[in-house]
This record gives structure tokens, C-alpha cells and sequence, in this order.
């Protein structure tokens, strides 16, 4: 991969730092009256999601990290790896557990995510904003309950458990704020 | 469509105008003659910490000044008197909140004063332009006293580096004496003193006398007769009580190259025209630089530069 400079240090590039593959989110240009510049510098590395704060020299140079962002199917578990596959070039790319992490819960086929592949393998995956997921377990609502007031928790397909409305029953789908987790409304009829 | 339209608002485009007006103004009352020098010379400036922007003229390269400095200097040798200038100055890579490669700069000089009194004269004018009510002077030994708690002047390099890990955590690899000093002055001294108001750093460290005659402290330790002037943590002028000495300024740009040559910078031959300037004879002066963007910007109240210059670098 080529290197970069610090004066090329622009948001979203990727770079390699201490082994680990990194997003720059912040460069800032910093430098006595006179004297030696340095480059203050906000970095996330990509796959712990923690943010770095690092001091360069300026001038200093990072080897750019073989990062691409790209949009995959997700398929199927085998239990050990969660598959996704590429729409296009109908390519499998294999994800364990730690690169789904908490986005496992926000599983469904076919469905699009966001994933961030390292050297070809993917490192994390992001879920859409929004996504429709059908309830395989909550209380029957009780009769006269309206849109207003109360809720209950609802277990979905992917073993992720939401808040509900009472009126809201078992089998329907519901569509999920994945920022949040928060219920939006019942799912749109297709 | 481009992003066609100015950083710097109407209401700061005007403020632009009546600091300009002001500033012009304050020199004329105070008898210093405005001079304008050229910006495109064929001498860049040797200092390792700065980089020309380099054009390519016909045969010969020449450089855009990093400060109007060598030539205001030729104009004293030739009598010219107290003098000032406001014009833009160029630094290669320079580019932040607080920094534009291409920015304006106020420069003077006064002939029979030393940097104390320089310092004054900026303090009086800066704290009249801001409305601040005064202004505060520390010798650069004392406040890194203050900030750090230890003395730095003398301390060898590892125990700088130490104080910096200890105060900053990770840091850059092999920084010498000089950049460790740099890094403690712009992590750990600018931030402490960004509630301070105006605040004078005076006698900095022999090895930072950049063009500043070498002058001894009450403990007969050499120091560089240099100011910084802080306001609210952001560094505003550099002043210096000049060095005339040829043989002294030409040592000291060697020095400069062979730091460029071992951090492989290109090598910057010595203003040949500055030399025989100062071999015929420099006044006795004082001579300081401020940055009139941030000081527009200290004014208005603006965080970034982008907000006071009608088309920052990337608007130009």
C-alpha cells in the first residue's frame, strides 16, 4: 500500500497504526511560533471501534491499510462464521462472530449490510437504519389496549428482544430503529 | 456549482478593513514609514521548521518569503529608519484552524530599543485592538516552571522526554532536544495558558535564538533575545532584538542546513544580500511579525481562520 503524510491525514482515509487498521476522523495542524510542527491526530481503529488520540511529527508518514467499504447479502450461520455474499460478483465473504458483533442481532437474509473488509476479510458489519424483523414470542395483547400507552418485550427472529406496544402480537413483523433498538411502527405490508 | 462564495462574512470583511485602517493609521502617528519589499526573492529561508513555496522562474528558482524579514532587514542597513509592513507571507504545508499557507502579516522594526521594549509596544497595541486591559510577561523558563513543574532550560534530552510522556502519554519517536521543547511549548504551555489573556513568553533557549542576538540571564546562561506573544493560548507575533552579526547569522544558517541535510530537507543557500547588508551595518533594532488573520480572528471571536479570510486555502 502507498504511505501517506501527514498533510494527506484527511477524514475517512485508512492507515495502518501499530498493526491495527484505522480511520482518521480528526487532523489537526499544530505548531509553536517557531519551531518543530506536529499533527494532532483522532483516529478509530476499525476493529475495536476505540478511538486513538496520537501526536505526529509533521511530515510523518502511516502506510495506508487495504480497507474497503462495500454493501454484501447476508446469507446464512454455519454457527461458527456468518456468510455474506456479494450481489454482483456473487462472491462469499465469511465473518465471524467478533467482526458481526452486536449487529448479530439485527440479522436478516437477503437483507443489505455494510461491510468493512480488511486484507478481503471483513472486520465489522454494519447493520441499515431501519429493518423489519418478525416477533416469534410475546404476550397476547389484552383486548381494548390502543396505539396509546404501555409496552411489553417482544423476542424477534434473531433472538433480540424489543420493547413493543401491547397491541402488537406474535408472528407480526415490526420494523426496528438499529441505532436505537427502538420499535418504529408495524412493518410495511409487501 | 463551486463553493464560489467568501469564508469571512460581510460584517468581518469590514472589520478586515478598519483593523488594516487602524493599524496603518496607529504606525503613522507613531512615525514609522510603510515599505513594501518583494515577496518572490531568490533566497528561501534556511530554518528547518519552515518550507518555501518554490517557483520555478525561467532558469532560476525562486521562493515565496516566509516573512518580509531579509529585505525589511536591507532596507534598515540602508537607512531607512523605523519601518513596518503589511503583506502576505508564504509557508509551504501550513494548513489548520490557525494556519493558511498564504496569510497576512504585520511586520516592523525599531531602531534603539531592545526585544523588552518591543514587547511593550506589541502589548500596548494588542491589548488596544482586542480591548483586553493589559498583559502579562513571563521569562520562557519561568512558565515552564509554572506549566510542568520542572526546568527545562538545561534538562537533558531524556528527561524532556520523559516529562513529555509523562504529560502527553504517547509521542513522536526521536524528537531531539529542540523538538521535544516544541512539543512541551505546543501540547502542554499553549493549552494551560489559553485562559490567560495576553500573555509575553520572553528568552527563550539559546538554541531557539533563531535571527535573535544571544544574550546572557542573570545566571550567565546564554539565551536568545526573543518574545512570543500569546493571546488566549494562540500564538500572535515573534519578536526579536536582531542579530547584526554576519560571521554569527551565517554560522547559524550552516547549522540550519546541516539539520536540513540529516532530516532530508533541501539545502537552502544564505541570503548572500543579507549578509552584505549586515556586514555594512544592521541599526540597532528590534523587529517583530504578528499574524493579522488571527488577530482579525482573536477580534471576531472566530474559531478558524476560514472565517476571517474572504478565500482560505481551500476556497483559493
Amino acid at each position: 500500500m502507498a504511505n501517506f503524510s501527514t498533510n494527506e491525514f484527511k477524514s475517512g482515509l485508512k492507515v495502518m497504526l501499530d498493526g491495527e487498521p484505522c480511520s482518521i476522523l480528526e487532523n489537526e495542524f499544530v505548531k509553536p511560533g517557531k519551531g518543530q510542527a506536529f499533527n494532532r491526530v483522532k483516529l478509530r481503529n476499525l476493529r475495536s471501534g476505540r478511538v486513538w488520540d496520537r501526536t505526529f511529527k509533521s511530515g510523518d508518514s502511516l502506510e495506508g491499510a487495504d480497507v474497503l467499504d462495500v454493501e454484501l447479502e447476508y446469507s446464512y450461520t454455519d454457527g461458527e462464521f456468518f456468510y455474506f455474499m456479494d450481489p454482483v460478483s456473487f462472491d462469499q465473504h465469511a465473518a465471524s462472530a467478533d467482526a458481526v458483533g452486536d449487529t448479530q442481532k439485527w440479522l436478516r437474509e437477503q437483507e443489505k449490510y455494510e461491510v468493512t473488509l480488511y486484507n478481503g476479510a471483513p472486520i465489522t458489519v454494519s447493520p441499515p437504519n431501519f429493518i423489519e424483523l418478525e416477533i416469534t414470542e410475546t404476550d397476547p395483547g389484552l383486548k381494548g389496549d390502543t396505539a396509546q400507552g404501555g409496552s411489553k418485550p417482544a423476542t424477534l427472529t434473531t433472538g433480540a428482544v424489543v420493547r413493543v406496544p401491547l397491541f402488537i402480537s406474535q408472528g407480526e413483523s415490526i420494523r426496528i430503529d438499529t441505532r436505537t433498538g427502538d420499535y418504529v411502527s408495524r412493518a410495511s405490508k409487501n | 456549482m463551486t463553493d464560489w462564495r467568501p469564508g469571512a462574512n460581510h460584517v468581518i470583511q469590514r472589520q478586515r478593513a478598519a483593523l488594516l485602517a487602524d493599524l496603518r493609521d496607529y504606525f503613522a502617528k507613531q512615525r514609522v514609514m510603510e515599505v513594501e519589499t518583494p515577496l518572490l526573492c531568490r533566497a528561501g529561508v534556511s530554518d528547518p521548521a519552515l518550507e518555501n513555496f518554490e517557483v520555478p522562474c525561467g532558469h532560476e528558482m525562486r521562493f515565496l518569503q516566509t516573512s518580509p524579514e531579509y529585505a525589511m532587514k536591507r532596507l534598515l542597513a540602508a537607512g531607512s529608519g523605523d519601518i513596518f509592513q503589511i503583506c502576505k507571507a508564504f509557508r509551504w504545508e501550513e494548513q489548520g484552524v490557525r494556519h493558511n499557507p498564504e496569510y497576512t502579516l504585520l511586520e516592523w522594526y525599531r531602531l534603539g530599543i531592545d526585544h523588552y521594549q518591543l514587547a511593550r509596544e506589541v502589548g500596548e497595541l494588542v491589548a488596544a485592538v482586542l480591548e483586553r486591559p493589559g498583559w502579562q510577561i513571563w521569562s520562557w523558563q519561568a512558565i515552564f516552571q509554572e506549566v510542568l513543574g520542572a526546568g527545562a532550560h538545561t534538562a537533558p534530552r531524556e528527561e524532556l522526554e520523559a516529562l513529555a510522556m509523562g504529560h502527553l502519554g504517547e509521542i513522536p519517536l526521536g524528537l531531539d532536544r529542540d523538538s521535544l521543547l516544541d512539543l512541551l511549548m505546543s501540547h502542554c504551555v499553549e493549552p494551560a495558558i489559553n485562559d490567560w489573556g495576553i500573555v509575553f513568553i520572553i528568552d527563550y533557549p539559546a538554541s531557539q535564538a533563531a535571527l535573535a542576538q544571544q544574550i546572557l540571564d542573570v545566571a550567565g546562561e546564554p539565551r536568545g533575545a526573543r518574545f512570543e506573544c500569546y493571546v488566549d493560548g494562540t500564538e500572535l507575533a515573534n519578536g526579536y532584538w536582531e542579530c547584526g552579526d554576519a560571521a554569527e547569522l551565517r554560522a547559524r544558517f550552516a547549522e540550519d542546513n546541516s539539520l536540513r541535510k540529516a532530516r532530508g530537507q533541501s539545502d537552502r543557500r544564505p541570503d548572500e544580500q543579507l549578509l552584505d547588508a549586515l556586514t555594512a551595518g544592521l541599526p540597532p533594532c528590534a523587529g517583530v511579525a504578528l499574524g493579522v488573520d488571527r488577530l482579525l480572528a482573536l477580534k471576531t471571536g472566530a474559531q478558524d481562520l476560514d472565517a476571517v479570510l474572504s478565500f482560505a486555502w481551500s476556497r483559493s
